[in-house]
């Protein structure tokens, strides 16, 4: 196992009454890509300014590489920050902001001036060491920001939505960019982003947050196929969350009745204990549900078919439930032709894989 | 070849033409103002210099420079105004500093002290002065019973007394100037220079220094332009060796009506503002004037050995500030915070730029005259103050002519500052600078200008020529502020209104107005206060009979220094806090809507 790189525990922040962070736990190993995503006002910013000593916390401590940096300031800290506007200096060359670093680390001027010509090469902007911040577009202020980051090798790059104003195309190429660096440099970096896509491709965890507090912390597919908490299951991607109850259990494996009494049927658990009688919300994704035309009770459930979207290579159907109490349905799957087959008002049964369903205890269940 | 039909070409270049007249129509009447009652008045004094009764002569300028008198005079006022100058914005930075970092709510409070005696009177500053550093004064009185001294100490009427005068009338001008740049310097600058390894002494002053120089350069020359033709704090608060050139200009005009000679001063204080506005342009651009881009100095390409001696400067001074930081224990403290000193330090200031004024208060109700402490309490400086004709007509007056020159300020200078910022046409910089063009000539030369000229048409001793005067000064102030406030609004909410339908007339009333309203009341309240506090206009132009406040204010002081006077001085301090409350109300309630 490597060894942690970063710790934070217990951290927490209030602004006034207000929780901006309530106690945090944390646990990066040196090397990881950790993702902090959420919701807006959910606490990320205000977690990245307290491991990077930007603000105080209330209680709590940041261990970096072992030692308690708590109380110290960010230039004690030997850690890298990309702020979401990149905060280079208009007033210095891009050689100037590149060696800044270097200089308050007292490297000599021609030592600094190298390192920086190396960083520049590594962005694969050289030729714009002489510029102003002014005169260079969004995507390469941005990659020089990363470069006078990169330039003195911390051990931890916190970055705070820095692809927050970058069009589709250039975002996607600083993420390969990014992903680039984090390889060679073997850096351990802790991301912010609102976008879900860029979270799932780029780390190799992800934090979700959600008002002041970790909601679920692991791998992507995790995240994605065994959420937690309905917060999860809701925030990441799109999903179909039917209230139901456990009749019985039988290890990984749960016999469930969904509300209302429109059908039973088989969930898996998301690795929280369950027992029999406990309220859930059973979680399926949409590509995991299929449709049939005539309905013959065959399925888990019976739905009226209310919208069809085709979204390029997906095709999407709003189906509402045709037991009432239930939540409308959404089912996906890949656009096999212009002309579908299904029409709007048409009765459709709707089916899953046990194993596509996952169980979610209710919040107020324990 | 065959004739064209009526071709679009034509119908572009008739639209063209209209466009065009449009641009004239809205510029014309700030032009034909500056040009009637600024070009014209100061080139005819300026002119009177050399062209008298009897044809050509020098004859002035060989009085001027006969006798080392007025040159003596020149070098204390160039002294004067240059410890004032740095006293000013050394003394102001920290305080601007503080206020751009502050909490809304600090910032609020902060700001309300600092505009509180910005726009109280230099008259009442001046003349608080008098009554705290005069022999029975404030001073005095605290020293003598601290046992500092054993009897009273001649603190008035010395250069130290001019100077003190002199910070304290344009320090509040020095903090404005700096933070309206200071606002605009990225606060997470500093931070990121902290996160890549800047302790806090370096990361001030080779990050944040550096960004606010644009404000302290045009901090710097706004306030030696202004010492530099200043008059009543020297005439109240120095003695005859702080005798600076524009007392020589007032002498010249009202004792021995000698225009020409007073030409000839007017045409050396004039060389001398070109001189250092010539040096500055050099040194950092004029367009850093109005503080809106980098002054070239800063964003030029580094060169050599001015900016590597700059850099190490700087440098230095990091290492030494961080030095003496790293002195104090460091706590659990939140690096957000701005250091405890600094705060002290600009409360100290800010109490000592608010109180010379408050004293007054106190004063004005003592029954022993001006003498501090004040003995027993009584209304009748105020009861003279009401009784007398004199003040109630020139408070009527000068309400008169505030609100006059509002609306002609107004009137005049927002469809200038509309064609400025929207119009695209060639020569804006041009344009601009004729119309801040007020601001840079020293008034005195303005005001004398315009009474020669006024006296011979008749204008002297009128509300109208008072109007004209003031808007003269006051609309470069309101071309300024519209320019903000229009910047700052999004002309597509008027394309998106009529989109919708409404004509231009109903998109004036019912989006333009309310969203540009607060802004447009700002300007208005901008003139209404300059020509409020106007005297050197007033000076000449109204008359023995007509004063307006601050001339009737003058007037009493350079003749006695009476208690009523502090009376006045109070209910003009209340007027203005009260006026700036209000403002501050009203920005907030457009904030929030
Ligand atoms: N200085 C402050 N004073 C008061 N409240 C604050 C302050 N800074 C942050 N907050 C509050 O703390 C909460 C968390 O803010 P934070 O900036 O961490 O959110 P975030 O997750 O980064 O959001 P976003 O995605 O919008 O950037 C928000 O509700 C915010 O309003
Ligand atoms: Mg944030």
């Amino acid at each position: 196992m490597s060894s942690s790189s970063l710790t934070v525990h217990g951290l927490a922040k209030r602004y006034g009454e207000f929780v901006a962070l309530a106690p945090t736990s944390l646990d990066v190993p040196a090397g990881e890509f950790l993702t902090l995503l959420g919701p807006s006002g959910s606490g990320k910013t205000t977690l990245l300014s307290l491991i990077a000593g930007l603000a105080t916390p209330d209680e709590g401590e940041v261990r970096i590489g072992g030692a308690d940096v708590t109380y110290r300031p960010p230039y004690e800290r030997d850690l890298g920050m990309v702020f979401q506007n990149y905060a280079l200096f208009p007033h210095m060359t891009i050689e100037d902001n590149i060696a800044f670093p270097l200089k308050m680390r007292k490297v000599g001027a021609a030592e600094a001036r190298k390192r920086a010509a190396e960083a520049l090469e590594m962005v694969r902007l050289p030729h714009v060491a002489k510029r102003f911040p002014r005169e260079l577009s969004g995507g390469q202020q941005q990659r020089i920001a990363l470069a006078r980051c990169l330039v003195y090798r911390p051990s931890i790059i916190l970055m705070d939505e820095p692809l927050g104003a970058l069009d589709k195309k250039l975002r996607e190429q600083m993420q390969l960019e990014i992903k680039r660096i984090h390889r060679e440099l073997a850096t351990t970096i802790i991301y912010v982003t609102h976008d879900q896509e860029e979270a799932m491709t780029m780390s190799d965890r992800i934090c979700l947050m959600n008002a002041g507090r970790i909601e679920q912390l692991g791998a992507p597919g995790d995240l994605y196929f065994r959420p937690r908490t309905v917060f999860v299951a809701d925030f990441l991607g799109e999903s179909n969350l039917l209230p139901a109850r456990i009749s019985a259990t039988a290890g990984e494996t749960l016999d469930i009745a969904l509300a209302a009494g429109a059908g039973t049927g088989q969930a898996i658990s998301n690795g929280a204990p369950l027992a029999a009688g406990a309220d859930v919300t059973v979680m399926v994704r949409p590509q995991n549900i299929t449709v049939r035309a005539p309905v013959d009770g065959s399925g888990k459930l019976k739905g009226r078919l209310a919208d069809v979207m085709v979204t390029g290579s997906l095709t999407k159907l709003y189906l509402d439930a045709v037991t009432p109490g239930l939540p409308p349905l959404i089912a996906a799957y890949p656009t096999r032709s212009l002309s579908d087959e299904h029409r709007i008002g048409d009765l459709l049964e709707l089916d899953w894989q046990a194993a596509d369903a996952v169980a979610i205890a209710d919040a107020g269940a324990h | 070849m065959a004739a064209l039909p009526p071709s679009s070409s034509a119908r572009a270049r008739a639209a063209a033409r209209k466009k065009r007249l449009g641009r004239a129509l809205m510029a014309a009447p700030l032009v034909v103002l500056l040009l009637a009652f600024l070009v014209y008045p100061v080139g005819q004094l300026l002119a009177l210099s050399v062209w008298g009764k009897a044809g050509f002569s020098l004859a002035a300028y060989q009085q001027l420079f006969a006798s080392p008198l007025y040159f003596n005079v020149m070098l204390i006022t160039l002294k004067i105004s240059f410890f004032t100058t740095v006293l000013s914005v050394v003394g102001g930075y920290p305080i601007a500093y503080l206020i751009s970092v502050a909490s809304p709510e600090r910032k609020a409070t902060l700001l309300f002290w600092v505009l509180l005696s910005f726009w109280t009177s230099f008259l009442v500053r001046a003349f608080a002065w008098i009554v705290i550093l005069g022999r029975r004064g404030v001073l005095n009185h605290l020293l003598t019973s601290l046992g500092i001294i054993d009897t009273p100490a001649d603190l008035l009427y010395n250069f130290g007394s001019v100077l003190v005068g002199m910070v304290h009338a344009l320090m509040p001008l020095a903090i404005l100037t700096m933070l309206a740049v200071m606002e605009n310097i990225d606060r997470t600058l500093p931070r990121a220079a902290s996160t890549l390894g800047a302790r806090p002494g370096t990361a001030f002053w080779k990050i944040y220094f550096p960004l606010s120089l644009p404000g302290v350069a045009a901090a710097a020359i706004m306030v030696f332009v202004t010492a530099i033709g200043f008059f009543i704090v020297p005439a109240l608060l120095g003695g005859r060796r702080e005798t600076m050139i524009t007392q020589l200009i007032i002498d010249q005009v009202l004792q021995t009506l000698n225009w020409g000679f007073a030409g000839a001063i007017s045409v050396l204080l004039l060389l001398v503002v070109l001189v250092v506005f010539v040096l500055y342009d050099k040194l950092l651009g004029l367009s850093s004037m109005t503080g809106t881009s980098a002054p070239r100095a800063a964003t030029a390409r580094p060169q050599g050995f001015g900016h590597r001696i700059g850099d190490a400067i700087l440098t230095l001074l990091g290492d030494v500030s961080d030095r003496i930081i790293a002195v104090f224990p460091r706590g659990r403290r939140d690096g957000a915070k701005p250091p405890r000193p600094l705060v002290a330090f600009v409360w100290i200031v800010l109490v000592l730029m608010s109180l010379p004024a408050v004293l007054m208060i106190p004063l004005s109700f003592g029954s022993g005259g001006l003498n501090w402490p004040p003995q027993g309490f009584t209304l009748q400086w105020y009861r003279e103050m009401l009784d007398s004709p004199v003040w109630a007509q020139a408070l009527t007056r000068s309400l008169l002519v505030g609100l006059g020159t509002g609306v002609l300020s107004m009137l005049i200078g927002t469809p200038a500052a509309f064609l400025l910022v929207r119009g695209d046409m060639r020569g804006k910089g041009a344009m601009l600078a004729f119309v801040l063009s007020p601001i840079v000539v020293p008034r005195m030369i303005i005001a004398v200008g315009l009474f020669y000229m006024f006296a011979r048409i008749g204008l002297v001793g009128t509300a109208l020529g008072l109007v004209l005067g003031h808007t003269v000064v006051a609309v470069p102030y309101v071309v300024m502020t519209m320019m903000a406030v229009l910047r700052n609004y999004d002309t597509r909410l008027d394309l998106a209104a009529q989109s919708l339908g409404a004509r231009p007339l109903a998109t004036l009333r019912y989006v333009t107005l309310p969203i540009l309203g607060a802004g447009m009341m700002s300007s208005f309240l901008f003139a209404f206060a300059t020509s409020f506090d106007e005297l050197t206009i007033a000076l000449f132009a109204s008359g023995g009979l007509n004063a307006t406040l601050p001339k009737q204010f003058w007037d009493e002081v350079t003749l006695q220094v009476s208690p009523v006077i502090a009376a006045v001085s109070t209910c003009l301090f209340v007027f203005i806090a009260v006026l700036i409350f209000a403002a501050d109300r009203l920005r907030r309630r457009s904030v929030a809507s």
